[in-house]
């Protein structure tokens, strides 16, 4: 465990303020260069009202959508057990102090907590590695497009035309309800828990960057020009903007298996990352892993 | 609050005055209450699809007028809209600060007990958009002109 500067629960704090508050710049720059091409005049009109709240959620400090969604977190680096308590404690006085929208609830009796907290919350992914330092990242997921989360366990005989139909047929189909313009995570191989992670995962990878995988980057380039031909346009009213990016990661998987999910996330993509080490903590919602 | 809207008006109950007649938004807001008085903070549309099972009731026992929301609703929805004569706003997904400083005063909240984001929050108007009439009175849909001239590349 790295000795922290501050604790890991303020650190959770600012991260939700962050990640909440200001739109990473990647996705700003992505959606006002999609005003610049944007003829439809509704879409255009979307792509205004979103520009335009963004800029208002960020010089006041106000959370940009009233979804603050599912707190999710990612802990990589140096760690012990003690930093699940330490998070929870930070989610419970943001949604207090921000304030967030408390979100969580009972599956069945639909009892809120209250907190953003409950059985099982919040969602933390674990990543031991050897580096000298504890990195803590927050994307909180809005409802409305992790519902429109799609598993396919595909026949490999299916092949990549078989995984490019799905997430096209994925996108379409969910149509205006995720918020397009949207950012499509998508994993490839796996088991079909890991896939499913996979596809959330990619939603961290900033969209201004290029796949390391060229077969990757090939697929993300052709499915981002297909959707965005595709006419669905900001929240499902028509245009030219379906999509800001498309994000692949994958893994091997079972010779008789391809597992494909699409993980949306809605044009507010919400994520930032503190890096504790020796040095102090730094703050960033660019490249995260 | 549509689920409940809907028991209290099955079983004889009073419900919210408010509610005959109303504009309906799809929203579940950030509120703030200080000294006993509710302001907004946050208060885009929701995706009104997961309404869909109970919005035409809604819309033929309350008269409801309008409906804001975002990604449109059922064709049975259309059907009971076209009966009574409602439309459907598309609200900006996600412009929730925006959105906000078009709800001018909040003058109540009912139904407190259902949470946050399921009570139902009374709000007086003023300037609230950008909107845009979706789904209108003749039932005609944005929508499904959208979806129907879709490239889907198969």
């Amino acid at each position: 465990m790295i000795k922290l500067p501050e604790p890991v629960e303020d650190i959770v704090v600012n991260l939700l303020r962050l990640a909440n508050t200001k739109l990473p710049e990647d996705i700003g720059w992505a959606l006002e260069a999609a005003a610049g091409w944007e003829t439809n005049p509704v879409a255009y009109t979307q792509l205004g009202a979103i520009m335009d709240n963004v800029k208002k959620a960020e010089h006041m400090g106000k959370p940009m959508c009233q979804d603050t969604g599912i707190p999710v977190f990612y802990v990589r680096g140096r760690f012990d057990s003690s930093i699940a308590a330490e998070i929870s404690r930070g989610v419970e006085r943001a949604t207090a102090e921000i304030p967030l929208r408390p979100n969580t609830v009972d599956p069945l009796t639909r009892a809120n907590d209250g907190r953003n907290l409950g059985s099982g919350m919040p969602i933390i992914h674990y990543i031991p590695t050897e580096d000298d330092f504890t990195e803590i990242t927050v994307l909180p997921k809005g409802a409305g497009s992790e519902n429109m989360t799609r598993l396919g366990m595909l026949n490999p005989a299916d092949g990549v035309e078989g995984v490019r139909r799905f997430v096209m047929h994925a996108v379409l189909e969910a149509g205006g309800r995720p918020c397009p313009p949207s950012i499509v995570g998508v994993g490839i191989g796996g088991t079909s828990d890991r896939c499913v992670e996979m596809a959330k995962e990619a939603l961290l990878m900033p969209i201004d960057e290029d796949n390391p995988d060229p077969d990757l980057r090939k697929m993300e380039e052709d499915l981002f020009v297909a959707l965005n031909g595709s006419g669905l346009g900001p929240m499902g009213l028509g245009g030219a903007t379906t999509v800001l990016g498309v994000r692949i990661k994958k893994a091997f998987c079972h010779t008789a298996s391809l597992p494909v999910a699409v993980n949306i996330g809605c044009w507010a993509t919400r994520r930032a990352s503190a890096r504790i080490s020796s040095e102090g903590v730094k703050y960033s919602q660019g490249a995260i892993f | 609050m549509h689920i409940r809207a809907l028991e209290y008006a099955d079983e004889g109950m009073d419900v919210p005055d408010c509610l005959p007649g109303a504009v309906v938004f799809h929203c579940g807001p950030i509120m703030a209450c200080r000294d006993g008085t509710w302001s907004v903070v946050a208060a885009g549309p929701t995706t009104s699809a997961r309404m869909n099972s109970l919005e035409p009731a809604m819309i033929r026992r309350f008269g409801i007028r309008a409906i804001i929301g975002k990604g449109g609703m059922s064709k049975e929805t259309a059907e009971a809209m076209k009966e009574v004569g409602c439309v459907y706003l598309a609200a900006t997904g996600g412009a929730a600060v925006t959105l906000a400083e078009g709800l001018s005063r909040c003058t109540g909240c009912e139904w407190e007990d259902l949470g946050m984001a399921e009570a139902m929050w009374r709000f007086e108007a003023d300037k609230l958009g950008p909107l845009i009439v979706a789904m209108d009175s003749n039932g005609d849909s944005l929508y499904e002109k959208v979806r129907e001239s879709l490239v889907t590349g198969d």
